[in-house]
């Protein structure tokens, strides 16, 4: 389902006196459906980035990023768009929402997208968000104003609103307590029950070792650092 | 997939100064754009170039029309034009004073668009203002007030509720926020997202506010002294820009 050939990624930095940045190279790996694996290797390593080449939010130098058919390294905008609206999810780590929009209109949106009725989003938004035991009371809140470990959540439940064939979770047990940590990690269970092929950074050893299939070292994708 | 708009080498000059150069692009219907840069870079030149308010020195724009297919409407004559205008394009000024006509009432305003593509009766013409001044959250016993007596937000809400009333499928943008304060601000983008989302619009939005395109625009464009000098998916240009310019616009942006 995702399946990555020789990627390679260089940070230019134009107005640092053009400095460049070796990030990583020919990095190759693929993720089955119903398979989840994790990346690990030290912070700074490129994990994130890794993560974000793979969404389309950073550009690739070379090589291929495959999500089913697509070739996110190559794509243009309105596939990547449609890619992500059908078939690639990503938690992140940090919400970004529109101002003034309720969370559970935050939580339903990406059904909404997929052309899915008010109603039946909601319903979908409202059962994710009393799971993660998001009280009833803030839900026509914007989650703006929220802790920060309920904005996660809040984040979380908008990332599985929708299945995704394909998700990439970038630390989505952190920060949260041990309830909350046990609903996240039957969300991953389930999405890979129903077949969806799972890229994740889980920095909780206990929950890598719980939901994760195999683990992928990627610090021998970093280039050799010069002394 | 046939493009609802494609722009093909626009170039206008002002004498011997270049407004825009050599820009090209497709525009799909459902797209939402956003066109940036500096005061001066050219967006506001091609956006009007684009929409029929100026015509370019060379180059073309197709437009895909409901009747006729895809047909240039540089070359289109002025009346062409001018019913395109009034029915399946919109442009938001960026004051909503160039957009409205201040002396007739709110009403009359969403209304003159509706007469305009033949609408005659006057209880249906004036249930459908209504509903539209709800749906921009307008209240309705202020439909037969002129916009002189609204605030600058209301008066943006009016423009845009005037501009959508027909059904376009395509709305050109020009700084819609510009000049209102951050809550109102942040009310707007909500509203125009959610008109974008269920009535299927394809928008071209200038401005020179990199946080408004994150939120609105799927594609981004950065443009510098008439030239595009990148173009990408909207976050990816902002997360990871490529150009030296652009790379300076967006670590120029103020964290709050």
């Amino acid at each position: 389902m995702i399946e990555l050939e020789n990627v390679s990624k260089t940070f230019t930095l134009h107005n640092q006196g053009s400095a460049v940045i070796q990030v990583m190279n020919n990095v190759s790996f693929s993720v089955k459906a119903g398979e989840c694996v994790a990346l690990t290797g030290a912070s700074g390593v490129g994990k994130s980035t890794l993560m974000r080449m793979i969404y389309g939010n950073y550009l690739a130098q070379s090589g291929s990023i495959m999500i089913g058919d697509t070739d996110v390294a190559s794509a243009v905008p309105r596939e990547i768009i449609s890619l992500r609206r059908h078939t690639l999810g990503y938690v992140s780590q940090f919400l970004r929402v529109v101002p003034r929009v309720p969370t559970l209109e935050v939580v339903a949106e990406p059904l909404r997208r997929v052309g899915r009725s008010e109603e039946e989003a909601e319903e979908r938004a409202r059962t994710l968000l009393a799971q993660l035991n998001i009280p009833e009371a803030l839900w026509s809140l914007s989650p703006t104003t929220f802790s920060g470990g309920e904005q996660q959540r809040v984040n979380i439940a908008r990332g599985f609103a929708y299945t995704y064939p394909a998700m990439l979770l970038d630390e989505p047990t952190a920060s949260l307590d041990a309830a909350n940590r046990e609903v996240v990690l039957s969300l991953i269970e389930e999405a890979k029950a129903r077949g969806a092929a799972i890229l994740g950074i889980f920095h909780d050893e206990a929950a890598r070792d719980r939901v994760c299939d195999r683990e992928l070292d990627i610090t021998v994708f970093a280039p050799a650092r010069a002394a | 997939m046939t493009p609802l708009l494609s722009v093909r080498d626009i170039t206008k000059r002002y004498g011997t100064f270049v407004g825009c150069a050599d820009v090209s692009f497709d525009l799909f219907p459902g797209e939402v754009m956003g066109i940036v840069g500096e005061s001066g870079s050219g967006k506001s030149t091609l956006l009007n170039c684009m929409a029929g308010h100026l015509t370019p020195d060379t180059g073309e724009v197709l437009y895909d029309t409901r009747v006729d297919g895809q047909r240039d409407t540089v070359q289109m004559s002025e009346p062409e034009r001018r019913m395109l205008g009034r029915t399946d394009w919109a442009f938001v000024h960026q004051n909503p004073r160039d957009g409205l006509r201040m002396g007739v009432s709110a009403g009359g305003n969403v209304g003159e668009r509706l007469m305009a593509v033949g609408a005659r009766n006057y209880g249906d013409i004036r249930t459908k203002a209504t509903d539209w001044l709800g749906r921009v959250e307008i209240a309705p016993e202020r439909i037969d007030d002129r916009p002189s007596t609204f605030s600058g937000g209301m008066q943006q809400r009016l423009q845009i509720a005037r501009n959508l009333v027909t059904g376009p499928r395509l709305v050109f943008m020009d700084e819609p926020t510009g000049g209102l304060d951050v809550s109102v601000q942040a009310r707007l983008l909500d509203l125009l997202r959610g008109l974008v989302r269920d009535l299927g619009l394809s928008a071209i939005i200038v401005t020179h506010d990199l946080a408004v395109v994150r939120l609105l625009a799927d594609r981004l464009m950065v443009m510098k002294s008439g030239h595009v000098i990148e173009a990408g998916l909207t976050d990816q240009v902002l997360d990871d820009p490529q150009h030296a310019y652009t790379q300076l616009l967006v670590s120029s942006v103020l964290q709050v």
